[in-house]
């Protein structure tokens, strides 16, 4: 008897579609034993999860509020892994948006709401567009590894932020807590339903919205997917790579950048050190996730909107660490890769 | 001598050898003559003790063997040219043979060595001096090599793969007497080819493969070209076409000293010169390697000229932006399909308005009008018989042929006014080759140039209006492939030109 692995001819659609879902099962599974390591009955547990993020209209309206930054950071990511342009800075240029929208917040004087608004948007897209723009200039100029150079800008950006909530930009009346002074109401999102619910999740959606639109039905989408799947064809089709490398890295980073500008306008009314509990990365699993899709982007960061809430809550009642949250996330891009060779490829046993 | 029986090999999704059989005796030069994808490769492969057959035995002497590796097939008196040479430039001709020798001591006589292998060498009458650095030979010398290598190992059984396809046709001669000469050694000899010109020259006994299976074996004597070609076709239809001659001397296209650079700073076009006249078929020989890449890729954009110009219908293009614009008007058919030609995870009607996805046929200001582009896949679809299974499949899909036909249909979709053709009937069955020559032969009457490039003289002498011969990366001269002869042009590719520009 031997094992042999052979390309499947054609992967089956079925298969294709519920690879995530069955990946997602087969990491709560796993995820189970490191709950029972820790003495926690994981069926409670994950009933628990559910309950607390979808159970009521405030368990829900906050796993819609955990659920906005992952959107716009998973979108920014997948449209760029659509072009197999590998972004993994969404974190870095988070900061950055949040740092803009910041900016325009504290130092501009602008009064109208607005333009309050409109200014915000357009310094958060600035900012998170041109964060990544430099990585996207120096791949096309110069072949730079793009993953190296986004990873890296992550921790600058990071930082960065840290020295101006630590430094120029720390709240006088602050008690010296690293975060600024907090936003007028000019320059904060409209509430809903008396929850922390805010416009930002709508922004959210519509931005999905437009991105499908722009992927899947303009010129320049049809150009970043026959990018995506072959550069040198491109080429010989006259394509100009180059300028698509910068132009959907700026724009992936730009959108990155509205999820920071969301959390500082919607949530936090101010920049503070450690604005996002990694949502930049989780975005590199919803992205993957979603298969690169806007509209699943949408879907799967719900998804992980829920377990972000329900791990909150899991560490209210077991004192569970946050780690477990991410070592869940983990476990499902673990099982969700494998899944994909799976799908390209079938294992057989053959008699000798 | 050399048993082989009932040989079957899959790969995931294919069946690159069904049932394959014939035998090799002892002193007799045998082709194995099958079509680009007939199994030839893979045959050998097994032979080789590189694949395992799935099924079927390999007698060598009468004795049953399992060969493991490459290495043990070697041991056993097995050894093979490859197409591709696996020697190190950088060290001299004596030190490569030397290294693919056993039972070398550490601490060895050099000229007692050298003078083994230089005996050799003069017994065939070899041009070969062993200090000489290999990067520094012609690709027929290094050929001479991995002969060489094979020989001082006394192998008794020689498989040659396709060994002519980098020889101008002198060597191939000079290679078909050394062949001779070891046969009457009692050496056996596996030729591979699909060049019936040489199978007919050289073959003891041909076998014939098709689809992985082992059609005929025919000795000399029984086999004609005609009876081979239609063993190896069998029932595939031909595409019938007619060339016209195309008498226009308007030029449409001057390449005048241009000349390429590569990344290691060598000219790849070194002062090359050309003209195309409106409605021809030029052809370009070569030996492969001599610049023509090179050339198809300055033409299309995807290189720059480091000097020279090119001019269009007298107008300088070389680095204008008027390049950009009239790069678009040159179709293109690349070398390596899959590599170059398709966006292979999308669908047939992507990949069919690649080249012209902004025309305004084919969108509504920013949209893409989805309509306007499955209509003009039906369209072509139809015209260019794509089995390009349901909607929606993934170009990867598709056959090699029929993605072949994919870039075609593309290609030639705009009415271009050149077309720049680089090996485009390589790796194709005779049937699609034919489906090729047919739509060049077409174009041209409709008023299209075309730059051909191919490695097969037969296919050139067939097709050109004109033929230009390049040698290193120069233009050596142009020959009327009505007048020529196959030596003419063998001898211009080798870098001689004795009556330099006659047909220009």
């Amino acid at each position: 008897m031997k094992l042999v692995i052979e390309r499947r001819e054609i992967s089956s659609r079925l298969f294709r579609f519920s690879a995530p879902l069955v990946s997602i099962a087969v990491a709560l599974f796993v995820a189970g034993f490191l709950l029972l390591a820790g003495d926690i009955n994981p069926l409670a547990a994950y009933q628990e999860i559910i309950v607390e993020s979808l159970g009521s209209r405030y368990g829900l309206s906050e796993t819609l509020v955990k659920t906005t930054p992952l959107i716009f950071a998973g979108l920014g990511v997948s449209l760029a892994f659509r072009m197999q342009i590998w972004n993994i800075g969404a974190e870095g240029q988070l900061y950055m948006g949040a740092m803009g929208a910041t900016w325009v917040a504290l130092f501009s004087g602008i009064q109208n709401h607005w333009l309050m608004l409109t200014a915000m948007f357009l310094a958060a897209f600035m900012c998170g567009g041109v964060w990544a723009g430099v990585a996207g200039f120096l791949r096309a100029r110069w072949q730079v590894n793009e993953v190296i150079v986004t990873l890296l800008m992550n921790y600058i950006a990071i930082l960065w932020i840290d020295y101006l909530v630590y430094g120029p930009w720390k709240d006088p009346r602050g008690f010296n807590f690293p975060y600024t002074a907090v936003f007028a109401d000019t320059a904060r999102f409209a509430e809903y339903f008396n929850t922390r619910l805010h416009s930002g999740f709508f922004l959210a959606l519509a931005c999905a919205l437009i991105l499908f639109l722009f992927i899947e039905r303009t010129i320049w989408g049809y150009e970043i997917k026959v990018i995506g799947s072959n550069p040198k064809a491109a080429q010989y089709a006259g394509m100009q790579t180059g300028m698509a490398i910068f132009g959907v890295l700026f724009l992936s980073g730009a959108i990155a950048g509205l999820a920071g500008f969301s959390e500082v306008a919607g949530l936090q009314h101010r920049l503070q050190h450690g604005i996002s509990p990694g949502y930049g990365y989780t975005a590199i699993i919803i992205a993957w996730l979603a298969k690169r899709s806007a509209i699943g982007v949408v879907i799967v960061s719900f998804l992980l909107g829920v377990l972000f809430v329900g791990g909150e809550s899991l560490q209210l009642t077991w004192q569970l660490p946050v780690a477990f949250v991410y070592a869940f996330q983990g476990l499902i891009l673990f099982f969700l890769l494998a899944s994909d060779f799976f799908i390209i490829y079938r294992p057989r046993l053959i008699r000798r | 001598m050399l048993q082989i029986e009932n040989i079957r090999k899959t790969f995931p999704g294919v069946v690159a050898l069904d049932a394959v059989s014939f035998s090799v005796k002892e002193g007799e030069i045998h082709t194995l003559l099958g079509e680009n994808g007939a199994g030839k490769s893979t045959l050998m492969n097994v032979l080789t003790g590189l694949y395992h057959p799935d099924r079927g035995s390999i007698r060598l002497a009468g004795e049953e063997v399992h060969f493991t590796s490459p290495r043990d097939s070697l041991s056993r008196g097995i050894g093979m040219v490859h197409q591709h040479f696996m020697l190190v430039p950088a060290h001299s001709v004596f030190e490569n043979i030397l290294l693919a020798l056993d039972g070398v001591p550490n601490f060895f006589k050099r000229r007692e060595w050298k003078a083994k292998i230089q005996a050799l060498i003069d017994e065939f009458q070899l041009d070969l001096d062993l200090d000489t650095p290999v990067w520094k030979l012609s690709i027929g010398a290094q050929q001479w090599i991995e002969l060489i290598k094979l020989l001082m190992r006394d192998c008794r059984l020689l498989i040659l793969d396709e060994p002519t396809a980098v020889l101008t046709p002198q060597e191939a001669n000079r290679l078909f007497d050394v062949l001779r000469r070891l046969k009457e050694q009692g050496k056996s000899i596996i030729f591979i080819s699909h060049k019936m010109r040489e199978v007919m020259a050289i073959s003891d006994r041909v076998t014939i493969l098709k689809k992985g299976r082992s059609i005929d074996t025919l000795a000399r004597g029984e086999f004609d070209e005609a009876r081979l070609a239609s063993l190896m076709i069998g029932h595939d239809r031909i595409p019938e076409w007619q060339k016209n001659l195309q008498m226009s001397d308007e030029i449409v296209l001057t390449i005048d000293n241009l000349s390429v650079r590569n990344d290691r700073g060598l000219a790849d076009l070194d002062k090359f010169n050309l003209t195309l006249k409106k409605g021809e078929i030029l052809g370009i020989a070569g030996v492969a390697g001599n610049g023509q890449k090179a050339l198809a890729e300055v033409l299309t954009g995807l290189r720059n000229a480091t000097q020279g110009r090119i001019l269009a219908r007298g107008e300088d293009i070389t680095n204008s932006n008027a390049r950009r614009s009239y790069i678009a008007g040159i179709a293109h058919i690349p070398e390596d399909l899959k590599a170059i030609g398709i966006a292979p995870d999308m669908s047939v009607d992507e990949n069919l308005i690649m080249k012209s996805f902004k025309n305004g046929a084919f969108r509504t200001w920013i949209f893409q009008d989805k309509r306007a582009i499955r209509r003009n896949a039906e369209e072509k679809i139809e015209q260019f018989a794509i089995k390009s299974g349901p909607d929606g499949t993934p170009v990867r899909y598709l056959s090699g042929g029929n993605i072949q036909k994919v870039i075609i249909a593309r290609e030639l979709s705009e009415e271009p006014s050149v077309l720049v053709a680089l090996y485009p009937t390589r790796g194709l069955d005779i049937g699609s080759a034919e489906y090729v020559h047919k739509v060049i032969a077409d174009g041209a009457d409709q008023g299209m140039s075309t730059i051909l490039i191919a490695e097969d003289l037969d296919e050139l002498l067939k097709l050109s209006d004109r033929i230009a011969v390049m040698f290193r990366g120069r233009l050596i001269g142009y020959a009327d492939p009505r007048s020529t002869t196959r030596e003419e042009i063998g001898l211009m590719m080798s870098g001689e030109n004795r009556n330099a520009g006659s047909a220009a």
